[in-house]
C-alpha cells in the first residue's frame, strides 16, 4: 500500500466514524460550533498521528500482556501536551471543549488506529494513517457543525452570515439535533458512497 | 457548587443524563444494546463502577494531585484509576461470585474503555464538587446511561420486525431514536440545572 493508498483509506475509505461508528462522543458533542470542532479536530489529529508513530516505533518491544496499558498512556501524554497548549494558547476554547479534550484518551479512534494499524506497521505509515484518520475525523466534524451552526446561531466560524431575518433555530445548538445529523450523515454516505439499497 | 448532593442526583439521571445531553459512552451504547438483557448487564456494571471510581478519583485529586501540585497528570492518574478498579472488581468477582462473574463479568474489560466513566471524573473536577456531590454524581450518571440503554434496547427490539431503509438499518436508526429520546429529555432541563 502506498502512502497515499493508506491516508485515503483512513480519511475516506474506512473513516473511523461513518465506517467504524468510533469516536462518536466528541463528534456529537463539540459541533455545535465549527470553531470548536475545528480545534478538535486537530487536536485529535495530533495525538492520534503521533501517538500511532510513537506506538509503532516500540510495538516490537512492547510485550503483548501490557501492550493496551502502554498504548493508552502513550495516548495521555499527547493528549496532556493537546490540554496544556489549549489551556496556555486558546483559554477560551478550552473552556468550552471542557471535559472534551481529556476524553480524547478514552476516543475509541485513537485505541482502534493503535490496535489495527499502529501495532502492526513501521512508524511512518502508521502517522500518516494516523493522519489521515485524523482528517476523516475533522472532515465529519466541520460537517455536522457546518449545518448545526449555520442553524443554530446563523453564523459560520462565528462571522454573522445570516441576516436578521433569520430566527435561530435553537434545536440546533442542542444536543438532538447532533443525533440526528450524524444519522442523516450516515444514511447519505451508505446510499451515494458505499451504495447500500 | 452550591447544590445538594439528593438534587445532583436527580439531575444527573434526567436533566443532564450523561449520554443523552453530554454524549458520553455512546460506543458501547450503540454496540450493546441489541438486546435488552446485555444492556441490563452492562448498565448496572457501569453504574457500579461509576460510583467507586468516581469517589476513588475525587480522593486522589484533592488528597494526591493538588497537594503535590501535579494536577497535569491528572488524566494518567484518572485512567490508571479507572483501570486498576476495573481490573481487581473483575478478579474478586470471579473469585467470590462465579455466577455474576458470568453474567456481569464479560462486560467489565469493555467498562475501561467506556468514555462515561472517565468523563464523569472530568466533570466532577470541572465542576468542583464535593465528596458527597460526586459520590451522588456518578451514582445518577450511572443510572441514568442504564435507563437510556435499557430504552433504546427495548425499542430496537421492536424495530427489528419494521421495515427501515437499508443505508439507516443499524446505527442510523439507533441514532435517530436516541434524538427523539434526548429531545424527549430536553424536557426535564428546568426541573434541576446543574451547569
Amino acid at each position: 500500500m502506498t502512502k497515499k493508498d493508506v491516508f485515503l483509506n483512513g480519511a475516506f475509505r474506512e473513516n473511523s466514524v461513518w465506517k467504524q461508528i468510533l469516536g462518536i462522543c466528541s463528534t456529537l458533542a463539540v459541533t455545535n460550533l465549527m470553531l470548536n470542532s475545528l480545534i478538535m479536530g486537530l487536536g485529535l489529529t495530533f495525538a492520534l498521528a503521533l501517538s500511532s508513530f510513537t506506538i509503532s516505533l516500540i510495538r516490537n518491544y512492547t510485550p503483548r500482556s501490557v501492550r493496551m496499558i502502554a498504548q493508552t498512556l502513550i495516548i495521555a501524554a499527547y493528549v496532556i501536551i493537546v490540554d496544556i497548549v489549549l489551556k496556555a494558547q486558546l483559554p477560551e476554547i478550552s473552556k468550552q471543549l471542557g471535559p472534551y479534550v481529556g476524553l480524547i484518551i478514552t476516543n475509541c479512534i485513537l485505541m482502534g488506529r493503535a490496535e489495527a494499524f499502529a501495532s502492526k506497521y513501521p512508524p511512518i505509515d502508521s502517522l500518516v494513517d494516523g493522519i489521515g484518520a485524523g482528517a476523516g475525523y475533522t472532515l465529519v466534524l466541520m460537517l455536522i457543525s457546518f449545518f448545526r451552526e449555520l442553524f443554530g446561531f446563523g453564523t459560520l466560524f462565528g462571522v454573522q452570515v445570516l441576516g436578521g431575518w433569520w430566527t435561530d433555530w435553537s434545536i440546533m445548538a442542542m444536543a438532538p439535533s447532533a443525533f440526528f445529523l450524524l444519522a442523516l450523515l450516515i444514511w447519505i454516505i451508505n446510499k451515494k458512497y458505499y451504495k447500500v439499497g | 457548587m452550591d447544590i445538594s448532593a439528593f438534587l445532583l442526583f436527580w439531575a444527573a439521571v434526567f436533566t443532564s443524563n450523561i449520554l443523552l445531553t453530554n454524549f458520553l459512552g455512546m460506543c458501547s451504547y450503540l454496540s450493546v444494546s441489541k438486546e435488552v438483557e446485555s444492556s441490563l448487564g452492562l448498565g448496572v456494571a457501569v453504574t457500579f463502577v461509576l460510583v467507586f471510581t468516581t469517589a476513588l478519583n475525587w480522593l486522589a485529586h484533592h488528597y494526591i494531585l493538588v497537594p503535590l501540585n501535579i494536577v497535569y497528570l491528572e488524566y494518567i492518574v484518572f485512567i490508571i484509576v479507572i483501570a486498576a478498579f476495573v481490573q481487581l472488581l473483575e478478579l474478586i468477582v470471579e473469585r467470590y461470585a462465579p455466577a455474576l462473574y458470568y453474567t456481569l463479568g464479560i462486560f467489565l474489560p469493555l467498562i475501561t474503555v467506556n468514555c462515561a466513566i472517565f468523563g464523569v471524573s472530568l466533570f466532577m473536577v470541572i465542576r468542583n464538587y464535593n465528596f458527597l456531590q460526586s459520590i451522588a454524581f456518578g451514582a445518577g450518571s450511572g443510572l441514568g446511561w442504564l435507563l437510556a440503554i435499557l430504552m433504546l434496547a427495548g425499542i430496537r427490539a421492536k424495530l427489528k420486525e419494521k421495515l427501515i431503509p437499508a443505508g439507516l438499518q443499524g446505527v442510523g436508526i439507533s441514532l435517530i431514536v436516541t434524538g427523539i429520546m434526548a429531545l424527549a429529555f430536553v424536557g426535564f432541563s428546568g426541573v434541576a440545572p446543574i451547569q
